[in-house]
């Protein structure tokens, strides 16, 4: 196991080299630069301020600082925000947005796990429509169209919840941002779990489960380890998703997480920030491939000679 | 003495179709009685329908009584103290019957745990003495060990413990070595007969190869089409069975013999020191891992008119082999075609030479495009080798190459799914035959057919040769249609020729154990 | 006659008869005819701003209600300097007098033309001294069957030329998917070997990148040109599209048709011809059609973050993003383009999993 892991992680090298890589040169081959404002500033401040932050130098040497920095574990100054490393900043941002991904997360596998198996177990019946037609919408309801809605319903209509704002992640604050940003992934959970669920209830070596004579319990608990499997794989994509989705909520909900960080340092040509933010989640989308390998391997036998 | 099970009108039907008819049968205790037909008889939809295994959306109709208790209708949790506690079954697909997550000694010890509760360790126990029970080698590791890591026998041998886990009073066996090399098939019948009497069971023996039912079965049922055709002891059905379809079933074991060639016919193939290797798994790309070696040095030569069979278990070559003459692997040696040297020949010069030799494989779905039209599949080699021919002609020529494989050439223009696994098998023929090649290899072209379309694809075969004056490679693990169709035979183990010579001397009198087992397994 | 490779005529039998299918894709072709030919017959440009009618809700009701007309023309006559005096209101057109203490310029009835309430004036009767001029406008009679946004646009113009943008997004972007997936896809499954081992350890590579973070640095730094916009979707897509068509190349080489085409003396080309690319079909063309709901989302999600289409051009993401905006005061904004948007995903999404049933070689 621990060669399996050392080996993933030096494949990984590459992968978040050319993260880095690729950032670095689409961000400075863009037109404009940090400091174009509305008010042009005066040459000579100007000057002085791409010297101070090394802009003045070649292209090749400031990537090859940036990569000298970045080994050390040093993110550089946030060009747009004062006073505040990017590491600073991402320190801040992250663990909002980890508090939201890892509920929405925990959210989306449980309820889409629970709601699968049911709409399994009903195959054909009123629930397992309901589940299929809640899926189908799950997955094109965009969120940014599902954020607004719950902010009406329980934040204007109803009064129960706050709209938004994070305040130091106070619990009423998280509810609608996590449904918002779960909810596509139920809704693949649950048709994936159901369709894994069915597929697997129809393979030879059930059949031998029931010809033994085993109590339903026994097999649901080997149908749903099979079951697991195309679950666990999916969970990659699921990070991504919530990687994305993360941005629409914490825009619409004004939460100050590492998407909003992104999407703020992008729009302000804030090059270390967009660069921070693009690192870390490199590595974040790196360590969860990881970690469903692992957890692959651990359900699967088969997966786990084979590495 | 009442019978062990009672079956009485048993009736299964999917929507309007039925496809079991009223089955009537009685299995005694201690007795082994076969239920034999071809694909489609409802041989294993009975068995299915018994042990409350078929479908949700399968109506199952009349009675099957187990030791007084009606089995049809049996809510869940009484049949679950029945199945796999009283009545085991073994499937056919030993690949798949097991759960590929969970080890074998897991899997084992399930049916001890519900039916006799017993704790973790006393089913561990019991699982071992069981696998010891079932000859399986090394008992001990294989507990711990997954299905993927077992050989289809020996996951056979695991299925079998599991069914016998509880000591039943019947055993339901649905083609249990069908999917097995002959030589495995021979040593699990004689483990089930012997399990049989020592545990002093009654077995529903289910299978469509009449052989295996003369070695085992005191009594068998014949079924065709949903029905019960005939029942009775077996030898006496053998000897002089009364239903048309029995004597059907008994002449379709492939008999009678092909004409020796002509003497003095040339010599179209000859291969020399010829080896196949593939690349090993593993390994790391500074430090391969060793080649895996599939065929190695073999001599052959094959004259027109003349059938050489190559015969061997699965993995021992035979297929790579037939492969390699026909220039679609890789390979070392010498391969002449008629006075052409075509292992110093480019992909390119090759092509034209091609339709001298052409093949004809098992798998009669996997061989036909599925997106194609049957008659554009037959003159597809028309194409290469006849490319001034219009669409016209060409269409002509696949009507009368169907009419030649006696398939109805109005059928020519539906795709292959239309046709039935035996009339796939001609088309696949046809394509090969409109090129008038002067060899052909058959790899197994017969081994995924019932007894009864095999018998006639060998005469078709056998009359396209004689007419022809071709030259067959036939490769097969069935002894008893190499016999019919071969003049000379090869066998081969681990890729290396370990008997050559006529089919008669080699059959009758094999001088090598390996040949000696396979002939032993594969006749009656 | 022989024909090559006969289309799978089972699949689209089968697709045929399936409800759900063809209800989907009967849904989809009403979105795009009322995108397409839709914008022609509302009566209303996408960009026409209607400054008397901000925020005005769905309703069939033709707009101006006769109650407001006469403030409006009170509004109207204090802009044109005069008086206006009796003042009478049919549905179809009203009369009035401009009084005023000097005599009344006729070019003040230009005034009347430009609000969105009223037609071209023309004069009735003008007394003498030129100080009062009697003069009849018809009442333009305006529908806004889906109201207007917060500028007065008509919504219904607007979602259907949002539409347009984004379902020829949506085409084109996958075009580009389905083209650089199936070049990269077929070329790696058919070489094979150390070739294809390297090009899809780059796809891996690919993969593991935050991709939808470079198409917002892309679009961010390098502007928001439509074209970039699907060229950068096409290029996030197009990972999957080359796993899909080499899986299915590399599963199609190794089946026996190919063999015994091979055997048959049919050349590379002819084999991919024949088998591989008709055989590899059915999986991309169901995988293409499931992408372009994806697609579409892609750009929405881009638009509603301010970095998509721009003004006065718009996109269902744009709509939606102003209507959630918008959504304590009008509803309607956010509803509309909603609405129109998850109704072409379902059954977009609907029709590419049901295409993807009945092209499964399985169900044949």
């Amino acid at each position: 196991m621990i060669p399996f892991v050392l080996r993933r992680l030096v494949q990984a090298i590459p992968t978040l080299f050319l993260v880095v890589t690729l950032s670095f040169f689409l961000i400075r081959l863009a037109p404009g630069g940090p400091f174009d404002l509305e008010r042009p500033l005066a040459p000579a401040a100007m000057e002085t301020l791409r010297r101070v932050y090394g802009l003045d130098q070649p292209l090749v040497v400031q990537y090859g600082r940036y990569l000298a920095a970045l080994l050390r574990g040093d993110l550089g100054p946030s060009f747009s925000v004062r006073d505040l490393s990017v590491a600073e900043l991402l320190a801040r941002g992250l663990p909002v947005s980890m508090t939201l991904g890892a509920l929405a997360l925990v959210l989306a596998l449980g309820l889409g796990v629970a709601l699968g198996g049911l709409a399994a177990a009903r195959r054909g019946g009123i629930l397992d429509h309901a589940v299929m037609t809640l899926g189908t919408l799950g997955l094109t309801v965009p969120g940014f169209v599902v954020a607004p809605l719950l902010q009406i319903a329980f934040g204007l209509a109803l009064g129960w919840l706050p709209v938004g704002g994070w305040e130091g992640g106070d619990p009423r604050h998280l509810v609608l941002p996590v449904i918002t940003l779960a909810l596509p992934q139920v809704a693949v959970i649950a048709r994936l779990t159901r369709a894994a669920l069915i597929e697997g209830a129809g393979l030879p070596h059930r059949r031998t489960l029931r010809a033994l004579g085993l109590p339903p319990r026994v097999i649901a608990l080997h149908a749903l380890r099979g079951a697991a499997l195309p679950v666990v794989s999916y969970l990659g994509p699921a990070a991504a998703g919530l990687l994305t989705g993360s941005v629409v909520v914490e825009t619409v909900f004004g939460l100050p997480g590492v998407g909003r960080y992104f999407v703020d340092g992008a729009l302000n040509r804030d090059y270390t920030l967009v660069m921070g933010t693009v690192v870390l989640i490199g590595v974040f989308v790196i360590v969860l491939n990881l970690l469903v390998d692992l957890a692959t391997a651990a359900i699967d036998p088969r997966v786990r000679q084979a590495a | 003495m009442a019978p062990l099970l009672a079956i009485r009108g048993l009736t299964v039907a999917y929507g309007g179709r039925t496809v079991l008819h009223g089955l009537d049968l009685d299995i005694a205790r201690g007795e082994t009685v076969a239920l034999v037909g071809e694909s489609g008889s409802g041989k294993s939809q009975a068995a299915l329908a018994v042990m409350g295994l078929l479908p949700e959306r399968a109506a199952v109709s009349g009675s099957a009584r187990f030791d007084g208790t009606e089995l049809v209708g049996l809510p869940r949790p009484a049949l679950d103290r029945i199945r796999g506690a009283r009545i085991g079954m073994v499937f056919q697909e030993p690949m798949t019957a097991l759960d590929p997550l969970f080890t074998v000694g897991h899997q084992i010890a399930l049916p001890l745990r519900a039916h006799r509760g017993l704790t973790g360790r006393q089913a561990a126990t019991r699982a071992r003495e069981l696998l010891r029970l079932v000859e399986l080698r090394d008992a001990e590791a294989r507990l711990t060990a997954y299905p993927h890591e077992l050989s289809g026998g020996e996951r056979q041998r695991v299925m079998i413990a599991m069914a016998l886990a509880c000591e039943p009073d019947l055993l339901i066996a649905d083609e249990p070595t069908t999917a097995l090399d002959v030589t495995v098939q021979a040593r699990i019948l004689a483990l089930l007969n012997d399990l049989k009497q020592r545990l002093g069971m009654a077995m529903l023996f289910v299978s469509h190869d009449l052989r295996l039912v003369r070695r085992i079965a005191g009594r068998t049922a014949v079924m065709r089409a949903g029905r019960l055709v005939e029942v009775g002891p077996t030898e006496r059905l053998f000897a002089a069975p009364a239903a048309p379809e029995t004597r059907d079933l008994v002449a379709a074991e492939p008999a009678g013999r092909k004409a020796p060639p002509p003497p003095g016919s040339p010599v179209v193939l000859e291969a020399r020191n010829v080896a196949v290797s593939y690349p090993g798994r593993g390994g790391r790309p500074w430090r391969p891992a060793p080649r895996r070696v599939a065929v190695a040095g073999i001599d052959l030569a094959v004259r027109a008119g003349e059938t050489l069979g190559l015969v061997g278990e699965s993995g021992s070559g035979k297929s790579s082999l037939g492969r390699a003459l026909l220039r679609l692997e890789p390979s070392a040696g010498i391969v002449r075609f008629e006075d052409r040297d075509l292992t110093a020949l480019s992909r390119a010069a090759l092509r034209p030479l091609r339709r001298g030799f052409q093949p004809v494989f098992q798998d009669p779905h996997g061989s036909l495009s599925p997106r194609m039209s049957a008659g554009a599949i037959v003159t597809e080699g028309l194409r290469v080798h006849a490319p001034e021919l219009g669409a016209r002609e060409r269409d002509a020529r696949a009507a009368a190459a169907f009419a030649e494989v006696r398939l109805d050439p109005g059928t020519r223009h539906r795709p292959p799914h239309a046709f039935s696994g035996g009339q796939r098998q001609r088309i696949a023929i046809a394509r090969a035959m409109i090129l008038r090649p002067r060899l052909v290899v058959l790899d197994e072209p017969t081994s995924a057919l019932d007894r009864t379309v095999q018998r006639d694809i060998v005469a078709l075969l056998r009359d396209l040769q004689a007419a022809h004056g071709l030259a067959y490679v036939f490769i097969s693990h069935d002894l008893a249609v190499v016999r019919a169709l071969s003049d000379r035979v090869l066998v081969l183990r681990d890729g290396r020729a370990v008997e050559h010579g006529p089919v008669d001397t080699v059959l009758e009198t094999p001088r090598e154990d390996y040949t000696r087992a396979l002939v032993a397994a594969a006749t009656t | 006659m022989t024909t090559a490779a006969t289309p799978p005529a089972g699949a689209f039998a089968r697709l045929r008869r399936d409800p759900a299918a063809v209800s989907s894709l009967a849904v989809l072709l009403l979105v795009a005819l009322a995108c397409l030919v839709g914008p022609l017959l509302t009566g209303h440009a996408y960009d026409r701003i209607y400054y008397d009618y901000p925020r005005t809700p769905p309703s069939w009701r033709a707009y101006p209600e006769p109650g407001t007309l006469g403030p409006a023309l009170d509004r109207l006559a204090l802009r044109m300097r005069v008086r206006a005096e009796d003042v009478s209101v049919t549905p179809e057109a009203v009369r009035l007098t401009l009084a005023a203490d000097r005599p009344v310029d006729e070019r003040v009835l230009g005034f009347l033309a430009r609000s969105d309430l009223f037609g071209p004036a023309r004069v009735l009767a003008r007394s003498p001294d030129g100080r009062r001029l009697s003069v009849e406008a018809p009442v333009r009679r305006l529908r806004f069957l889906l109201g207007t946004d917060a500028l007065g646009r008509d919504l219904l113009t607007r979602t259907l030329v949002a539409g347009r943008v984004s379902l020829a997004l949506g085409l084109l972007a996958t075009a580009v998917a389905l083209g650089l997936g199936v070049a990269y896809g077929a070329v790696a499954g058919t070489l094979g070997g150390a070739v294809d081992a390297a090009m899809m350890r780059v796809v891996d590579i690919l993969y593991a990148l935050p991709f939808v973070f470079f198409v917002i640095m892309l679009v961010v730094f390098f502007g928001r040109h439509l074209g970039l916009i699907f060229l950068a979707v096409g290029a996030v897509e197009w990972l999957d599209m080359a796993r899909i068509v080499r899986g299915e190349a590399m599963a199609i080489r190794r089946r026996d048709y190919v063999l015994a085409a091979e055997a048959l003396g049919a050349g590379t080309p002819a084999i991919l011809r024949r088998h591989v690319v008709p055989n590899a079909l059915g999986p991309v063309i169901a995988f293409a059609a499931l992408l372009v709901p994806r697609v579409i989302l892609l750009e929405s999600f881009l638009s509603f973050l301010g970095l998509g289409v721009q003004e006065p051009m718009t996109s269902w993401g744009v709509l939606i993003a102003d209507g959630a905006r918008a959504i304590e005061s009008s509803a309607w904004m956010l509803a509309v383009p909603a609405a129109f948007l998850v109704v072409t995903l379902v059954a977009l999404n609907l029709f590419g999993d049901r295409l993807r049933d009945a092209l499964d070689p399985r169900e044949a």
